[in-house]
């Protein structure tokens, strides 16, 4: 048949990947200054930013304050360069503000909140070049932007996208896999505890299937955290050489 | 604009040091802080820069689409401006917050390209009255520390330096119906003369003297600012005032020389960076936001 083989015989992807293989993944933390805390990381070609501010007093309403914990918000933009056609605005659309609360739902379950009652807490997330995977990359970016800006988490919260085509589970989906149209598996993890804090799939699949698709993206969400992890000492080390220790 | 709050003691130190011709940071007047340029920072542009001047952040990207030519210019294409004021900056741009400032900056950069020197629009016409190049310039501004309007300016003259345009070419057949036909290879661009292209230089007066790229700090003890967009000949293609004070007739004309000084020296570090850049060719190490 022609067309574009997602899976070739052999086993190889589009992008020469294997099944359970991830993209390159490059991050570095505390790109800004003026920021609390902020975080950058590139997963192949998808590049998002997250900048963090707080805890601070409640901006707005007072009302809005919760007296035994903090406020999470969190806002998505991706910008309108990003993606291959122009989007007209970045941020305000539906796409986005559903993105934005998935990220807080997310955040909510990992934050240690009640150690800052009536105060908020800000994430805010950029995409620079969207080429799949963007809610996998803005979550990981934001757990490093959190961490770089000292907030108490339980622990990290590492994402990954799978996919499933012809009976073999995919990981890390790209732009190309993503638009082809089959299942796709958005998946949040703790890994230390093993919980979930988000899990959402789009298109149908049989509930046969659904194990080794879960399986695929929490394995894939656990080579993020050993990534991420080295990502974190390291830059504990160089700031700890800097001031002296 | 991101604010930072400061006591009357600093803003008195600031304003003395300034009337000595010595800024907080050791700088003179009109010394720029380092700047950072880097093009090619994102892959799904046209061309794309990215400037760090300070603590201000600025990334810019250029896309190329095919459009039909305005009614009253047929023969050129044309840019539209979009600057996105993103809460990354400051928690105050979150949602539509950012909106206001963005607008002063998209329409100040419409009015200093709104002249027939600055970039060669006859070169972004494909076909007369049916088709042309629309380039879409967007800024993201990621971090505010003061003098946005210059930072902007460096990052757009950056990014239209690196844009690269693919060659097309338009076929007639018989029944008079054409069809563009796109270059197979994906080296063969056109790229635009950013030799007119002006940047602007942003004049705060402090004082009874005026500084260039001020701080957000310098920027709160200043009333009054001067904006001036100057190509690399020193030629001013376009002038404003901002701020909540006044200036004097006096002063304008001093920071008008000024800012032909400053402006010629910027552009020519700029030039030679830019080119710098390029020679270094696709094995060029790519840092963005790693390094």
């Amino acid at each position: 048949m022609a067309g574009l083989e997602l899976l070739s015989d052999q086993g190889y992807r589009i992008d020469g990947r294997r099944a359970g293989e991830l993209r390159k993944i490059q991050a570095r933390m505390g790109v800004f200054a003026q920021a609390d805390g902020s975080a950058y990381i590139e997963q192949g070609n998808t590049k998002a930013l997250a900048v963090v501010y707080g805890p601070h007093e409640i901006r707005g309403s007072r009302s809005r304050a919760l007296p035994d914990r903090a406020l999470v918000n969190c806002q998505y933009s991706s910008a309108t360069f990003s993606t291959g056609e122009r989007k007209r605005r970045p941020h305000g659309d539906r796409k986005s503000c559903e993105m934005g609360l998935q990220l807080r739902q997310t955040f909510e379950a990992a934050i240690l909140t009640k150690l800052h009652p009536r105060s908020q807490i800000d994430i805010y997330v950029q995409v620079l070049q969207a080429d799949g995977g963007t809610y996998a990359a803005c979550v990981n970016a934001a757990t490093l932007a959190v961490m770089d800006a000292g907030i108490p988490m339980r622990d990290f919260v590492c994402a990954c996208s799978a996919g499933f085509v012809d009976g073999t589970a995919l990981a890390d989906l790209s732009h190309v896999e993503e638009a082809a149209g089959g299942p796709q598996l958005a998946l949040a993890l703790l890994p230390a505890s093993g919980q979930i804090a988000l899990l959402e799939m789009d298109a149908r699949l049989h509930e046969d299937h659904l194990e080794q698709v879960l399986e695929a993206a929490a394995q894939a969400a656990r080579d993020v955290h050993t990534l991420l992890d080295q990502v974190v000492r390291q830059h504990v080390q160089e700031a700890s050489i800097l001031l002296g220790d | 604009m991101a604010s930072v709050s400061l006591s009357e003691a600093e803003k008195v130190y600031i304003v003395h040091g300034v009337q000595e011709d010595l800024r907080v940071d050791g700088r003179g007047c009109e010394d720029y802080r380092c700047v950072e340029v880097e093009t090619d920072v994102v892959s799904n542009t046209s061309g794309s820069a990215r400037v760090k001047l300070g603590h201000t952040d600025i990334l810019v990207g250029v896309k190329a689409e095919m459009g039909t030519p305005k009614l009253e210019k047929p023969n050129e294409g044309y840019l539209e401006f979009f600057v996105d004021c993103s809460a990354n900056a400051t928690p105050e741009f979150e949602g539509r917050g950012g909106d206001e400032l963005g607008t002063e900056i998209a329409n100040t950069l419409y009015r200093i390209f709104n002249n027939k020197s600055s970039v060669d629009l006859r070169s972004l016409c494909i076909s007369p009255r049916e088709h042309c190049w629309i380039l879409y310039v967007d800024v993201l501004l990621l971090e505010c520390g003061g003098n946005l309007f210059d930072a902007i300016s460096i990052a757009v003259k950056a990014a239209l330096f690196n844009t690269r345009i693919p060659k097309v070419r338009v076929l007639e057949d018989e029944e008079g119906s054409k069809d563009i036909e796109l270059s197979d290879d994906p080296y063969d661009c056109i790229r635009l003369s950013v030799e007119n292209v002006p940047c602007i230089v942003t004049l705060c007066k402090i004082g009874c003297r005026h500084v260039v790229d001020a701080t957000l700090q310098e920027e709160a003890c200043s009333l009054a600012s001067l904006l001036v967009s100057v190509t690399s000949k020193g030629v001013v293609t376009c002038m404003r005032k901002v701020g909540k004070g006044s200036l004097d007739p006096e002063s304008i004309f001093e920071m008008m020389e000024s800012s032909k000084r400053v402006g010629k020296v910027l552009h020519v570090s700029l030039q030679s960076l830019l080119h710098k850049e390029e020679s270094l060719g696709p094995k060029r190490l790519k840092v963005g936001f790693l390094g």
